[in-house]
């Protein structure tokens, strides 16, 4: 046993699996131990605000301490930021269909295509362009208003008395406030979802839920195969005839067909996440049963079993200890396949909606589904459904690793 | 003296184990295979003489690894040779192996034809389809194989069967020497009876001019091959005519293996069997002196004292191992 | 034959087929023969001749199509699992291939042990079970001391099918069926085995059935020889009868077909057979 797993954890490919495994789970694990809180508690008012940090408006500008910094680039960055170079092509666009000559016109010097700009610009010259692009230049018109402006922005206060404005303040342009004295920060390195949800508090929880499910619908898939197959491969006759029976009209009608048919038919207020776990274990066990018990119909005519029953041992002593000890690596290695293709079912079943009901707790397939239906992946909200499909990508990857590095260990032929 | 055909100069090869050790499976082997006459070579599981089969061919690729030694083929050094250029100038064409259980080599989706068409045309691109099968009904017609079995997938014939296929199509290219490891080990006995049947008919025909046989079973080689080797632990423990070695044997350990022979004949019940006890030593790491020691009845200190015994020669190709002279052995045999 | 014992195992009429339909194969075809108390019994045949069925028939391992086993004089019965207890107390095998006998995970120990449970019960203190232990290693020229603890696949292919003969030796069957114990051994410790299993006969009375496919080896050992083609018995008798001076056409080529050493081995009778 020890040896067994000293050449397991030789393997490299086993080793590199179990690595991405581990540190997910620790991920998992220690998450939540940082982040506090409901992982399904919507903040957000609104869908998919980008990966960033929020900074609290209100909070920094009363924060205790107003610095000034005197930043070369600071009203380059600024302009830079209010007037893309997409906007500048625009108005250059603009100027040269009013009739400027293209040479005139520098999009890099910012003064004097404004000069031009100003001087030339009437928000009502239509040149042919159609309804929505008047508009746009309209609306750039306004925006760029005071964009050379040096001032700062004065804040007002209203008198309760008089209900009068008094100014109580001024921000300059070159005032700063240090991020840590600023009371309400809120890091969202993968945004919020189409609820206003933090993903990557979802995205953890989701993971351990579906590794979860998967785990539970792994360890009863392969339970119920194991033994189904044990029975038919060992005892054979008519029970092998039964059981076969049975594997073959499950095979035969695809596993998935029948696993949305069922979801379907629990209705959606009962479809928990253990539900829909206990539902996949039951649908997919159908292949571990037919490798089982092709595995155990060759070791049945071998002489240690034969060996076995000339000591007089009972079936059920040769099934658990001449049998099985053979086996286990095999189905060591099928629980492992089986844990891996449970969550892809489920993230299968979700995306389509057949997967737990949506207010209890996410999954990798909810947060898909979510994003499906709000159309992150039309909109470029790529937080939203990306890091979903890596983690998915990265479970089962680590997964079958390890399969392959058992694969090599447990069997010889494929060893170098 | 007639012409040498292959000889084998002190070859020392090893091969590499799945975990990375060396085993030394080939020490320090000297043969010679003249024009017309056929070599033998005994030994147990494990003594090296399937390695050693193939360190012959100087075709090594891992886990084989050439130590030192010299193989002349028909005067040539071919030691040195590029393995690219053995394999395509010499093997097949010069010598021809046929490895144990070759018969289960035959892929299974392609016929007999379209196999010795492969053979031939790694050879010579230029042969067309029917110079080949003009060629391979011929051979196989010479050689008491039905022209049928051409069209033939390898599941349709019995074992013995594809082994004689194999071995007509290991013969197609001409080679002067044909190493045949256990070909019949895995036969029954009238298929094995007709593979080697076969073989000694290429020997008389012509078809090769020599022959090195490995078995385990001495029954077999007595009756095939002219001259006996008898392997153990790597090294050759004595050499002589098929005769000298199996009717009197001088090295302790090819005594103790004829002792233990069984065949049906008139007055083998009253026979005693020998048994050597132990086993044999581990090539991993082979101890010095005489590597059956351990297991001799004669054994005395010198035995595993000296860092290497060398071979006896007593004229006419009869060498073995023993730091015992003839008279002192066959006294040692004759008191028990 | 000649001690004056009576019939230990026959059986009549024995058929074992395997399949149906166009798969069916007639393994073992309408056997009859009558093996003695403390006899040896060589049953020979070419692979495919359907002999190691016919020792799984004889053991009890598989059931046979057809035909009647009679054990002691008695019929056998090993409908339930005490009766088949009952029946491989008196009649064990030791099988051809020593590394796939053995259960890898089990230590030599519980091998041996599991013979006394099924001899003596479990009333027995340890110290008695190691004692027997001792004395059946003891009987294969080996030391139990140094197998203690072990695993069988750490012993050599020779050491593994001595270790077989202590396991017979605990259990003292009446019958012992050897199907090819030597053939995956080389000849040296060819002759310890041998040597062994006709000690187990002349010491214990255990009646031997050797299922071979060497000719010489059945000479060797055998008092009886049966020859067996294709599921069928051709030829039975002494073995000075039917290897010596053997009728039968089959067995004659069978015969003619082994290498000899004294005696001429002629290669140019052969007929290359085509199919």
């Amino acid at each position: 046993m020890k040896h067994t797993l000293r050449q397991v954890f030789h393997s490299g490919k086993f080793v590199a699996g179990f690595c991405i495994l581990v540190a997910l789970l620790l991920l998992i694990a220690i998450y939540p131990l940082f982040v506090k809180g409901d992982p399904l508690a919507i903040i957000g008012q609104g869908t998919f605000f980008p990966p960033g940090t929020y900074v609290n408006t209100y909070d920094s500008i009363y924060a205790p301490n107003t610095y000034t910094l005197n930043l070369k680039d600071a009203a380059a960055n600024r302009i830079a930021q209010r007037l893309p170079e997409k906007d500048r092509e625009e108005m250059k666009t603009w100027l040269v269909a009013y009739g400027i000559p293209e040479e005139q016109i520098d999009v890099n010097d910012i003064k004097a295509l404004l000069d031009i700009w100003f001087e030339n610009y009437d928000p009502n010259e239509s040149l042919g362009m159609i309804y929505a692009k008047q508009r746009y230049y309209q609306r750039l018109n306004d925006s760029i208003r005071n964009l050379l402006s040096i001032e700062g922005v004065i804040l007002a206060e209203k008198n309760p008395e008089t209900g009068e404005l008094q100014e109580v303040g001024i921000v300059n342009q070159t005032d700063y406030v240090n991020i840590n004295e600023v009371a309400n920060v809120r890091v969202l390195p993968l945004g919020t979802d189409n609820f206003g949800r933090d993903v990557l508090t979802e995205l953890v929880r989701a993971t351990a839920v579906s590794l979860e499910i998967g785990l539970v619908a792994g360890v009863i898939a392969t339970l119920i195969g194991l033994t189904l197959g044990l029975l038919a491969g060992y005892i054979g006759g008519w029970v092998d005839d039964f059981i076969m029976f049975i594997t073959n009209l499950f095979t035969v009608i695809p596993s998935f067909v029948l696993l949305i048919l069922i979801s379907f038919s629990i209705g959606q207020e009962k479809r928990g996440a253990v539900t829909i776990a206990i539902v996949i274990g039951l649908t997919s066990w159908v292949w571990t049963t037919r490798a089982v018990r092709s595995q155990v119909m060759s070791l049945r005519n071998r002489d240690h079993v034969n060996l076995s029953k000339l000591s007089g041992h009972s079936i059920f002593y040769i099934i658990t200890h001449d049998i099985f000890p053979y086996i286990a690596s095999y189905v060591v290695m099928a629980l492992i396949l089986q844990i891996s293709s449970a969550i892809l079912a489920e993230a299968s079943l979700s995306i389509l909606g057949l997967g737990p009901r949506t207010t209890d707790v996410p999954t990798l397939g909810l947060m898909m589904n979510w994003a499906m239906i709000y159309q992150a992946h039309i909109m470029g909200r790529w937080w939203a459904y990306l890091p979903v499909i890596i983690m998915i990508a990265l479970i089962t990857f680590s997964m079958n690793l390890m399969n392959t590095g058992l694969d090599q260990v447990f069997n010889p032929t494929l060893r170098e | 003296m007639s012409k040498v055909l292959l000889e084998v100069n002190e070859l020392s090869t090893k091969y590499v184990t799945r975990f990375h050790e060396d085993v030394y499976a080939v020490d320090r082997v000297s043969l010679k295979v003249e024009e017309g006459k056929s070599l033998g070579i005994a030994g147990e599981s494990g003594c090296g003489k399937s390695t050693l089969a193939l360190s012959m061919m100087g075709y090594y690729f891992p886990p084989l690894h050439y130590i030192s030694g010299d193989i002349y083929l028909d005067g040539n050094n071919i030691t040195k040779m590029d393995p690219d250029v053995i394999r395509r100038k010499i093997l097949g064409t010069e010598i021809s192996y046929i490895p144990q259980a070759a018969m289960n080599a035959l892929n299974p989706t392609q016929k007999i034809l379209s196999f010795i068409q492969d053979v031939i045309w790694a050879h010579n691109p230029k042969a067309t389809k029917e110079e080949i099968f003009n060629l391979a009904k011929e051979r196989f017609t010479l050689l008491g194989l039905p022209e049928s079995v051409l069209y033939k997938y390898p599941v349709e014939l019995s074992g013995g069967m594809k082994q004689r296929t194999v071995i007509a199509v290991s013969v197609i290219l001409g080679p002067k020497v044909l190493i045949a490891d256990e070909p019949s080990s895995a036969l029954d006995v009238t298929s094995q009876k007709m593979v080697i049947k076969m073989l000694v008919d290429l020997m008389e025909s012509g078809f090769i001019k020599g022959m090195v046989f490995i078995t385990h079973e001495l029954p077999l080689l007595y009756n095939v091959t002219d001259d006996i080797m008898v392997m153990y632990a790597g090294q050759i423990v004595e050499k002589g005519t098929a005769d000298e070695v199996v009717l009197d044997p001088l090295h302790p350990y090819s005594r103790g293996l004829m002792g233990s022979l069984i065949v049906p004949e008139e007055g083998m019940r009253e026979q005693k069997l020998v048994a050597i006890p132990g086993a044999p030593p581990n090539l991993k790491d082979p101890p010095s002196g005489c590597r059956f020691a351990a297991r001799c009845k004669y054994v005395i200190p010198q035995c595993t004292k000296m860092h290497t015994i060398e071979m006896q020669e007593l004229g006419n190709g009869r060498e073995y191992r023993c730091i015992f002279s003839e008279e002192e052995l066959r006294k040692a045999y004759q008191n028990g | 034959m000649d001690n004056g014992s009576g019939s230990c195992l026959k059986c009549i009429d024995l058929t074992k087929i395997y399949g149906m339909g166009r798969t069916k194969t007639l393994a073992v075809d309408h056997v009859s023969l009558e093996i003695h108390n403390k006899e040896i019994v060589s049953i020979v045949g070419e692979s495919g001749s359907g002999k190691t069925t016919l020792a799984k028939l004889l053991l009890g391992l598989t059931e046979p199509t057809e035909g009647e086993i009679y054990f002691l004089g008695k019929k056998r019965d090993i409908s339930t699992h005490k009766k088949r207890l009952e029946y491989w107390k008196n009649i064990q095998a030791i099988f051809q291939d020593p590394y796939s006998s053995y259960n890898i995970f089990r230590k030599i120990d519980d091998v041996l042990l599991d013979c006394i449970n099924m001899r003596d019960g479990k009333n027995i203190s340890r110290e008695e079970k190691v004692h027997m232990m001792s004395e059946a290693c003891r009987f294969v020229n080996m030391k139990f001391e140094e197998l203690t603890n072990k695993y069988p696949f750490e012993l050599s292919g020779g050491q593994m099918q001595r270790l077989m003969i202590a396991r017979v030796f605990l259990l003292k069957p009446k019958i012992l069926i050897a199907d090819e114990p030597t053939s995956m051994i080389d000849a040296c410790s060819r002759a310890t085995i041998l040597d062994m299993l006709l000690k187990l006969n002349a010491e214990e009375g255990t009646t031997l059935i050797f299922i071979t496919h060497d000719i010489g080896l059945a000479y060797y050992l055998s008092q009886t020889v049966y020859i067996m083609k294709k599921g069928r018995i051709v030829e039975s008798g002494t073995a000075e009868e039917v290897i010596l001076h053997p009728k039968e056409a089959y067995t004659k080529r069978l015969i003619s077909d082994v290498p000899k050493i004294r005696e001429e081995w002629d290669l140019s009778t052969v007929v290359y057979s085509t199919e």
